[in-house]
C-alpha cells in the first residue's frame, strides 16, 4: 500500500493520513493508492501537514501498517532507546517492530 | 565570563521577535515551508523524525548556572526532560513545537542564550578550548576571541546565506582540545618572535562527505586585522563557490578545486581590499571583552591533599581531574557516557546538578565539550571528594575520560532525518563490550555518525564507525586511525561493512591486534600509524 | 501587495536592463543585469555610466548578490542598486545594508512585512554598507 505521513505544522508530531484527517497513529493510515500528490497538495496548502510525502507501507496481519522503510518504522513508533518516550511504553516488544 | 550589555540583549530580544512573527506567518500560512525553512535554521530549529528539534548555541562552550538552569527548565516545560549535548559543544532538544519555539527563545535571551545561525548555510557557534582559563598551556584566554568571533559573525549582511554552513573555533594553546583542523575557518593564537600576539589561520577544513582536514593559511595575522581577514575568506567562497550541488559547496571544496596556493592568492587580495575599508574591531573593544574573562579570584595557600582512601573516587580523581595553571585546583571532567547509556544525553534534573555544583565549586562556570561531555573549570582539590559524591549520585560518575567508553555519537536514526542507521545503539552495546578492558587499552576515541554527514566526527575517531544504508537494512563501516587532535588525521575505512553486531566484534578484534602488538606507551592510535592497517584488516576478517 | 518596494527619491531609471556582457560592448546602456554567478568587479571600470544594476537571486537561499552589491558600493557607486528574483521579504534587511535599495520580487511583498522587516532591526554588529554604525563603535563613544 501507499500511505502519506509528515509532520503537524505547529506541534512537529508525526502523523499519517487516515483518508479523511491526520492521526498520530500509524495503524490509522490508509492506502491513498496515485493520490498522494492531490491530496498533499490540499492538506499542504491548507497548514494541516508540513513536510508530506508518500511511502510504501504493508498491511499487517493484525491490522497494524508496516512502513517499509526502517526511517520511518522509527518515525512511526519514537526513538528505540527510549522507550518511554514512544508511542508504546508498555511494550517490550514494540522496539523490534521497528528493526 | 561575558555578560551581554544594553545592545547585544537588544540583538537577541530583536531576533526572538523577529522568529515569532515569521513562526506566525507560517502557522497561518503565508510562508510556505521552502521560505521559512531557511529562517527556521538561521534559529537552529530543524524538522526532525518525532517533532522540530531546537540547538542551543553555547558559545565557546561556556556557560554559569544560572544558563544551565534554565537549560534544564526548557527541557522540563517545552520537552521531556532531558537535552542532548552536541560535538559543537551546543545543546539539542528533540521534542519541540514550533508553537513555543519563540516563547523558547524568548526565555533563552532572558538568560543571554540564543540559538542564533546553529543550523543552515550560516556561520555556525564557535568552538573552543573546553579548559580555557584553566588549562596551564594556553598562551592567553582563547574566549575573548570567541565572543568577539561571536560578535563579528552574528548578523553579517553579506554573509548569512552562504553555500553551506560554515564552523569556527579558537584555541590558544599547541594542544589542540576543539579540533581546530576540521573546521572552515579557525585560529590559533600565537606569539610572534617579538612578542607580539596573533593568530594562525586555518582554513577550509571539514567533515562530512569528502573530509578534509584544514591547512594553514596565514602564519601570523594581527589580532587587530580578524575581521577583515574572515571577510576576504567568506567573501571568496560565497562569491566562487557553486551553488548546484549541495555536496560541493562547502568551503573545503573550493579549496581543492582552486588549490591552496591560489585560495589563498585570492584571499589575500581581497583581504587588502578590505583592510582600506577599516571594518575591524578596535583594541578597545577586545579590552572591553576580555575584561570579563580575567581570572575569578583564586585562593591561595590552598591545600594539595586529595585524600584516596576511596578507591572508586582515587580512580575518579586519576581519569576525570587534569592539572589546573592555578595552585589547589584542578579542572574537573564531568562524564555523559554511563557505561551502556546514550551518549552525551542529560536529564533536567542532572542539569540542575552540575548547575549547583557549577555554582558552590567552580567559580559558577561550566564548559561543555566537543566529545559530549561537560567540564567545571576551577575547582578546589578539597572539594573534589564532594564533587564527586555529589556526580556519583546523579549518574555523572563514569571516570572514562577519553577512554573506550568514552564514546561521541551522533543521534543516528533514532532521533535524525538525515541518519541511514541507528548509532546510540551501538555505541551503548560497543561501551558495554569494552568497559571490562577499557582500563588495559588506555586512550581511545571511539566516534560513530549515523550518515556521511558525519556530526559524529567519526573521520577523526581513532577508531571510527559509519552507518549507512544497505540495502534497507542497516550496516556499519569501520575506520581506523582519525585524530581531531593537532596530530589530525583522517581514518581510513578498514574494508566491507557489518552489522550491528558485526561492527561490535571487530572492533573487539583490533582491539586484541592493538594490545597484542603496541609497543611501551603506545596508545591505539600511536600503534595503529606504526604497523598499518594490514594486521588490523586481517584479524577483522579473518 | 508590493510588486516594486524602491528605497530612492530620484527617478527610476526608464530603461530595460542589458546583460553584463552586453553593457560592457555598449557605451550608451545605463542599466545592467548581473546574474547570480556574474563577477560584478567587471562593471567597475565603466561604473560612471551605469545608473542601475538589478542583482538577480535565482533562489532565495543563493547570496552571491549579497557580495555583488557591497562590491558596487565599495567601489563608490552611488547608483540603484535592485533585487529581482526569488527575494523573500524577510532578507531585505540584510540586502539593504550591502546595498539594495529597491526590491522587485517574484512574489509582491506583504507591505506591513516589509516595513517591520526595515525597522526591525535597532543596532547592527558590524560594518557594511549602508554606513550605519555598529555597537563596537557605539560602545566606544563614536556615534557615527
Amino acid at each position: 500500500m501507499r500511505i502519506l505521513t509528515g509532520n503537524d505544522l505547529k506541534t512537529g508530531l508525526v502523523i499519517w493520513w487516515t483518508g479523511r484527517d491526520w492521526s498520530i497513529h500509524v495503524e490509522d493510515a490508509v492506502d491513498v493508492g496515485d493520490q498522494a500528490d492531490t491530496i498533499l497538495a490540499v492538506e499542504d496548502a491548507a497548514c494541516r501537514v508540513n513536510g508530506g510525502y508518500a511511502l510504501d507501507a504493508e498491511r499487517e496481519p493484525g491490522g497494524g501498517v508496516r512502513p517499509a522503510h526502517i526511517k520511518d518504522r522509527v518515525r512511526a513508533y519514537g526513538p528505540t532507546v527510549r522507550p518511554d518516550l514512544t508511542l508504546k511504553p508498555a511494550d517490550p516488544e514494540a522496539g523490534n517492530w521497528v528493526i | 565570563m561575558y555578560r551581554y550589555d544594553k545592545y547585544d540583549q537588544a540583538m537577541v530580544d530583536t531576533r526572538v521577535e523577529e522568529f515569532r512573527d515569521q513562526a506566525r506567518r507560517r502557522i497561518e500560512g503565508k510562508l510556505t515551508d521552502d521560505q521559512f525553512k531557511p529562517l527556521r535554521l538561521k534559529n537552529g530549529l530543524y524538522l526532525q523524525l518525532h517533532a522540530y528539534m531546537l540547538r542551543v548555541a553555547i558559545p565557546y562552550g561556556t556557560l554559569d548556572s544560572r544558563q544551565m538552569r534554565m537549560l534544564a527548565e526548557i527541557a522540563r516545560k517545552y520537552d521531556r526532560g532531558y537535552g542532548h549535548f552536541t560535538t559543537r559543544q551546543n545543546i539539542q532538544y528533540n521534542w519541540i513545537k514550533l508553537e513555543e519555539a519563540a516563547d523558547i527563545l524568548a526565555d533563552l535571551a532572558s538568560v543571554e542564550m540564543h540559538a542564533i545561525q546553529t543550523s543552515g548555510e550560516s556561520i555556525r557557534n564557535v568552538s573552543a578550548d573546553q579548559y580555557a582559563g584553566a588549562a596551564a598551556d594556553e598562551i592567553m584566554d582563547p574566549r575573548p576571541w570567541g565572543e568577539m568571533m561571536r560578535q563579528m559573525t552574528n548578523f553579517m549582511p553579506e554573509f548569512s546565506y552562504l553555500p553551506r554552513k560554515f564552523k569556527i573555533a579558537v584555541i590558544a594553546s599547541d594542544t589542540d582540545r576543539a579540533a581546530l583542523r576540521w573546521h572552515d575557518g579557525a585560529v590559533k593564537i600565537v606569539k610572534n618572535a617579538a612578542g607580539e600576539i596573533g593568530f594562525e589561520v586555518y582554513a577550509g577544513g571539514g567533515m562530512g562527505r569528502t573530509p578534509v582536514i584544514s591547512y594553514k593559511i596565514r602564519d601570523f595575522l594581527p589580532t587587530d586585522q580578524l575581521f577583515s581577514y574572515f571577510q576576504a575568506i567568506l567573501r571568496v567562497w560565497n562569491r566562487h563557490a557553486r551553488r548546484d550541488n549541495i555536496h560541493k559547496q562547502r568551503m573545503k571544496i573550493l579549496v581543492l578545486e582552486l588549490g591552496e596556493e591560489e585560495f589563498r592568492r585570492q584571499v589575500e587580495e581581497e583581504f587588502e581590499h578590505f583592510l582600506t575599508l577599516a571594518e575591524d574591531f578596535p583594541q578597545a573593544e577586545y579590552d572591553r571583552i576580555a575584561a570579563y574573562f580575567a581570572p575569578p579570584p583564586f585562593e591561595t595557600g590552598l591545600s594539595e591533599e586529595i585524600d584516596r582512601s576511596d578507591p572508586d573516587f582515587a580512580l575518579w580523581v586519576d581519569r576525570q581531574t587534569v592539572a589546573h595553571k592555578a595552585p589547589g585546583y584542578a579542572i574537573v571532567n564531568i562524564s555523559l557516557k554511563p557505561v551502556g547509556g546514550i551518549p552525551g544525553d542529560i536529564s533536567a534534573e542532572q542539569m540542575d546538578l552540575v548547575a549547583d555544583l557549577a555554582e558552590r565549586y567552580s567559580f559558577d562556570e561550566l564548559r561543555a565539550t566537543h566529545a559530549q561531555n561537560l567540564v567545571l573549570p576551577h575547582v578546589r582539590k578539597a572539594d573534589l571528594y564532594t564533587v564527586w559524591q555529589a556526580l556519583d549520585e546523579a549518574g555523572l560518575g563514569a571516570a572514562n575520560l577519553d577512554l573506550a567508553t568514552d564514546i561521541i555519537a551522533c543521534p543516528g536514526l533514532d532521533y535524525c532525518s538525515l541518519a541511514n542507521a541507528r548509532s546510540i545503539p551501538v555505541a551503548e552495546k560497543l561501551s558495554e563490550r569494552l568497559a571490562p578492558r577499557e582500563a588495559e587499552l588506555g586512550e581511545l576515541k571511539i566516534k560513530i555518525s549515523g550518515c556521511i554527514n558525519a556530526c559524529g566526527h567519526h573521520h577523526a575517531g581513532h577508531i571510527g564507525i559509519l552507518g549507512v544504508d544497505k540495502k534497507g537494512s542497516e550496516n556499519y563501516q569501520l575506520l581506523l586511525g582519525g585524530s581531531g587532535a593537532e596530530d589530525a588525521s583522517q581514518a581510513k575505512i578498514t574494508g566491507p561493512g557489518f552489522d550491528e553486531a558485526g561492527v561490535i566484534d571487530a572492533i573487539e578484534k583490533a582491539t586484541d591486534v592493538y594490545l597484542r602488538e603496541r609497543a611501551d606507551g603506545e596508545r591505539f592510535l600511536d600503534t595503529y600509524r606504526r604497523i598499518g592497517m594490514e594486521p588490523f584488516k586481517e584479524a577483522i576478517y579473518a | 501587495m508590493l510588486e516594486v518596494l524602491r528605497l530612492r527619491d530620484d527617478e527610476p531609471v526608464d530603461e530595460p536592463a542589458v546583460t553584463l556582457d552586453a553593457f560592457l560592448d555598449q557605451s550608451n546602456a545605463a542599466s545592467v543585469r548581473i546574474e547570480a554567478g556574474d563577477d560584478v568587479r567587471r562593471l567597475l571600470p565603466v561604473i560612471d555610466r551605469v545608473r542601475l544594476v538589478e542583482i538577480d537571486f535565482p533562489k532565495l537561499r543563493d547570496g552571491r548578490g549579497f557580495s555583488s552589491a557591497r562590491i558596487l558600493r565599495e567601489a563608490g557607486y552611488t547608483g540603484e542598486i535592485k533585487a529581482t528574483g526569488d527575494v523573500l521579504v524577510d532578507l531585505i534587511f540584510f540586502m539593504r545594508r550591502c546595498g539594495f535599495d529597491s526590491f522587485e520580487p517574484n512574489k509582491p511583498f506583504d507591505p506591513e512585512d516589509a516595513q517591520n522587516a526595515l525597522d526591525r532591526w535597532p543596532h547592527v554588529y558590524q560594518d557594511a554598507a549602508d554606513g550605519r554604525v555598529p555597537i563596537w563603535k557605539l560602545r566606544h563613544g563614536n556615534q557615527g
